[in-house]
């Protein structure tokens, strides 16, 4: 039994053990499969979490990857809207560039990262570059607004700490041209001065989302670019031509009040403000307040015959010198008669201008000049308008000088906007640089008769054609004006040889549309003017050229001043009786 | 598909009728990404050392062409020759590693290449498929039941790779090989109390570097916390990943490739973020992701233990590689230098994934009895 028994024995180990081994090795396997199973889903996870982590890059951290979590000293320029003149014309934009800035905590080398970094930028200092990379802060800037060539060499110097962000910087495409409108920005695009200081907060809401309808757009000025091309040119060869130290004009809309341009020599080129002198960035033409001499008659003469103390037919005698306690006034071009109100105009008589305002009285005199504008700062939306300077006990002496613009100091934007009164019928209106609609004409404050008004303009087209300022004219428009030769006050005593001369005008004459300002500071006479210096001879030719610029850009119809149509609408009776 | 008949029984119609396509286009997709990204990257990486615009991507190419023919000549092999192949490899791998520690250049502080017939390579990199083989077949054999210590064998065997990883050193290619040949220990059945004991030695093993070693203390410092210390290249890359956003700035528009030292090699995944975007990034991810399931799956049905651990492991190796790279890349791990395998710039690192992954085409090819039927 125990041989039979043994027999099947020996063989059942043997077919045991390999059923066992195949169940082993399908044990096996499978324990296997299942571990595999276990590392395919590790590996599925992790790539799942590295696709996670891309989208949350590129997506829910992309979008501002420039400026996130950036502290005001590390946010770069921001965006600011336009600034356009009136006819659409770019005045100041903003261009896209690139700043460097550099985290000196992630400076490897300072030393040799300086090094690198001014061998691309030669400008920079490497001392000062060494000193701040070297520094240990968070964050600084190296240089902003770089061109795009020196971006990608700094790029190309591959120096860990320093990065690129997206910057802002504006630009003025017209350069010097409208200059002191528009003022200037500094680094980080805040208004620094002009229209940009002025209308800081509006041109530069556009990232503020919770703005106003005007975010973003542009803000177009009352301001022509051709009329300003005109208008700088001209003054810019008068003041080369007289020697002059400087210059400063307007032209104005007498209907609108809107400013068409604005001229102060010298001036600055805006995209550079940092390098320029006080003296260039100082804005005559509004910022400045002058004693503006005989253009001041224009308004003494409109105040006496509107107050009725003088007829146009009446007039003052000029005999001689008026001596009123230790002053004494005199007349520049003396006639030594009695004159009428005309020639006192087309003469530029200071004794009569003073006899005429001794008639009308200081406190009337004091009330006219205060409705024209002229005693208070100009409503002019520039942070630079200039406090004009009167007299302080307006007695009988400054009563006179005031009648011929001494003792009296304006800003050439008022002398502008109240002569505009002058010519427009009588009508004050507030000057403005912003444009206005066709449609938008300005209510104003009357301040003269129709009928003076009328008379002004007769008065000041004759003194063209027979007085003072004759080199005003301008072939085919029919101009008029009043010059001024102020003697300027330096240091408590007027300077014969330091003179203020000007011209102000208007045209066309029997519909005046445009007012017209040439202010030039300090000429010196030349061969070709006789050795004169004063307004008729340095500033009005000025005048006569930017009407014949501009006449044609404003589409003013030329005229025959010769007709008798035109005669008969300017005439008027230069001698009472004559 | 357009190939050879199905009635050719040459070697090469035999092979195309085997051979799993999908991940062979999925590697070919790789290439060819490697290839673009490599144009896009590195001539400014290339220009800042001084070299020539195309100075790496000429020799790219010139690897390129090679590493493509010895995949497809690895994939014809049979598992046998797979494993000779292997096996020989390995040894010879081993030798030059030992002369590399005597002989080779030394370059940024670590022993790691030789010069052999004008080309420099980097026989570490060959050592990581041909032990993935080695090691499977060793732990199959333990599995055979025959008596034969295959886990003691390939425990020694890699206690010598590692040894001689870490007297280049190379910590890197240290934990990627540990990593490679604990999981294939882990699939061919490792018990559950050495795995408890091994994930324990491993966090050790961590921490003693973490305690050592003072650049892996930096780096682990400056992950968790990035104010710490510099973090340039991290930094500069997650920029990149942010800028790029969906669709990239586009070709050629990158800046980071300017800034990264290594733009073309450890830091070409962000370069690919900037460039071209999420979307492309998101394709490569999927592409990496598709090659190691679409393996693992295949050897699911495999009945040949070698076979399914030797592919494993190889695709393991391919799968960390690229996890890890795209990883520091992303922030998600430790500053630690690693090639993106197929796409990165890298001779060495191409010819040796390119048998590794030849190695995987020829062991996932249906053969009769493995299981993969159809």
């Amino acid at each position: 039994m125990s041989v039979f028994r043994r027999k099947p024995r020996a063989i059942a180990p043997v077919a045991e053990t390999k059923l066992q081994w195949s169940d082993d090795a399908e044990q096996i396997l499978e324990n296997g499969r299942n571990r595999l199973v276990v590392v395919g889903a590790v590996f599925a996870l992790a790539f799942t979490l590295v696709g996670a982590r891309l989208i949350d890059l590129a997506v829910l951290q992309g979008h501002d990857a420039n400026q996130t979590a950036l502290n005001d000293e590390q946010r770069p320029s921001a965006e600011r809207a336009d600034i356009l003149d009136r006819n659409g014309v770019v005045l100041a934009t903003n261009l896209i560039t690139a700043s460097l800035f550099a985290e000196p905590r992630r400076v490897l080398d300072a030393a040799d990262a300086a090094r690198k970094i001014v061998l691309a930028l030669p400008e920079l200092n490497e001392q000062e570059v060494e000193k701040k990379l070297s520094g240990g802060r968070a964050f600084i800037w190296l240089k902003r607004h770089l061109t795009p060539k020196q971006q990608h060499d700094v790029n190309a110097l591959g120096v860990p700490g320093v990065g690129f962000r997206d910057d802002r910087k504006r630009v003025y495409p017209h350069g010097n041209l409208v200059a002191h409108v528009l003022g200037y920005t500094g680094i980080d695009n805040e208004g620094q001065a002009g229209i940009e200081l002025q209308y800081d907060e509006q041109l530069s809401t556009v990232t503020q989302k919770a703005s106003a309808a005007t975010n973003g757009d542009p803000l177009r000025l009352s301001v022509d670019v051709r009329v300003q091309f005109a208008l700088q040119q001209e003054l810019s060869r008068a003041v080369e031509e007289f020697s002059a130290l400087g210059a400063a004009g307007i032209v104005l809309d007498a209907v609108t009040g809107e400013v068409l341009a604005m001229v102060s020599l010298p001036d600055f080129d805006p995209n550079q403000a940092r390098t320029a002198s006080s003296n260039a960035m100082f804005n005559r033409a509004s910022l400045g307040v002058y004693e503006m001499g005989s253009t001041f008659k224009a308004f003494t003469t409109a105040m006496a015959l509107d107050a009725g103390t003088v007829k146009i037919g009446g007039g003052y005698d000029a005999t001689k010198p008026l001596r009123v306690a230790r002053f004494t006034i005199r007349d520049d071009h003396p006639k030594k008669r009695w004159l009428s109100v005309p020639e006192i105009f087309i003469y530029s008589s200071n004794i009569g201008a003073a006899k005429m305002a001794v008639d009308v009285g200081a406190e009337r005199q004091k009330e006219f000049l205060g409705r024209l504008g002229l005693l208070q700062r100009a409503a002019l939306e520039l942070p630079e308008v200039g406090r004009p300077i009167s007299p302080s006990r307006w007695g009988e002496i400054s009563t006179m000088t005031v009648a011929f613009g001494h003792g009296i100091a304006v800003s050439p934007v008022q002398l502008t906007s109240a002569m505009a009164a002058m010519v427009n019928g009588g009508i004050r209106i507030d000057p403005t640089l912003m444009a206005k609609q066709p449609m938008d004409t300005p209510q104003g404050t009357r301040v003269i008769k129709t009928r003076t008004s009328s008379i002004m303009k007769r008065l000041m087209r004759l003194n063209v054609e027979e007085g003072t300022g004759s080199k005003a004219k301008a072939a085919g428009y029919l101009v008029g004006g009043k010059t001024g030769t102020a003697e300027k006050a330096v240091a408590g005593s007027y300077q014969r040889k330091a003179l203020l001369s000007s011209f102000i005008g208007a045209f066309p004459m029997n519909d005046p549309r445009y007012v017209v300002l040439a202010v030039i500071d300090e000429p010196k006479g030349t061969k070709k003017s006789f050795g004169y210096a004063g307004g008729g001879w340095t500033a009005a030719p000025v005048f006569g050229r930017v009407v014949s610029r501009i006449g044609p850009l404003m589409g003013v119809a030329p005229v025959d001043e010769e007709s008798k149509s035109v005669r008969n609408a300017m005439f008027i009776r230069v001698k009472a009786g004559g | 598909m357009i190939g050879p008949a199905r009635t050719d029984t040459s070697l090469v119609g035999r092979w195309w009728w085997t051979v799993d396509r999908w991940s062979l286009v999925a590697l070919g997709a790789l290439l060819a990404a490697g290839a673009l990204l490599v144009m896009a990257a590195s001539p400014a990486v290339a220009e800042r050392i001084g070299l020539d615009s195309f100075h790496f991507v000429r020799r790219q190419v010139v690897y390129l062409v090679p590493a493509i023919g010895v995949m497809i000549l690895v994939s014809l092999s049979s598992p046998l020759t797979v494993r000779r192949l292997a096996t020989i490899g390995f040894a010879v791998t081993i030798a030059l590693m030992i002369l590399t520690l005597l002989v080779g250049n030394e370059v940024k502080g670590a022993q790691r290449w030789l010069s052999l017939a004008g080309f420099v390579i980097q026989p570490s990199e060959f050592i990581k498929p041909f032990f993935a083989v080695v090691a499977a077949w060793m732990f199959a054999e333990q599995q055979r039941g025959e008596g034969f210590p295959g886990y003691l064998v390939s425990t020694l065997m890699m206690a010598v790779v590692c040894t001689l990883l870490v007297m280049q050193p190379d910590f890197g290619m240290t934990v990627v090989v540990a990593a490679v040949w604990f999981t294939q220990f882990f699939m061919a059945g490792m018990p559950m109390t050495w795995i408890i004991v091994m994930g324990f030695a491993g966090i050790a093993g961590l921490a003693a570097a973490y305690a050592l070693l003072p650049h892996v203390a930096s780096r682990i410092d400056r992950f968790l916390d990035p104010s710490s210390g510099d973090s340039f290249q991290v930094d500069t890359a997650l920029s990149a990943f942010r800028t790029g956003g969906l669709t990239g700035r586009g070709p050629g528009e990158g800046t980071v490739k300017g800034i990264l030292p290594d733009a073309h090699t450890d830091f070409i995944f962000a370069v690919a973020g900037e460039e071209f975007g999420l979307i492309a990034c998101l394709v490569l991810v999927a592409l990496f992701a598709f090659v190691v399931l679409r393996g693992f799956s295949r050897m699911l049905m495999e009945r040949n233990a070698f076979v399914m651990l030797a592919a494993a492991g190889l695709l393991v190796q391919f799968g960390i590689q690229a996890f890890v790279n795209m990883g520091v890349n992303l922030r998600l791990l430790p500053a630690k230098g690693m090639t993106l395998p197929f796409v990165s710039y890298g001779g060495s690192s191409l010819l040796a994934l390119a048998i590794g992954m030849g190695m995987v085409l020829a062991l996932t090819r249906k053969r009769p009895g493995s299981g993969l039927v159809g």
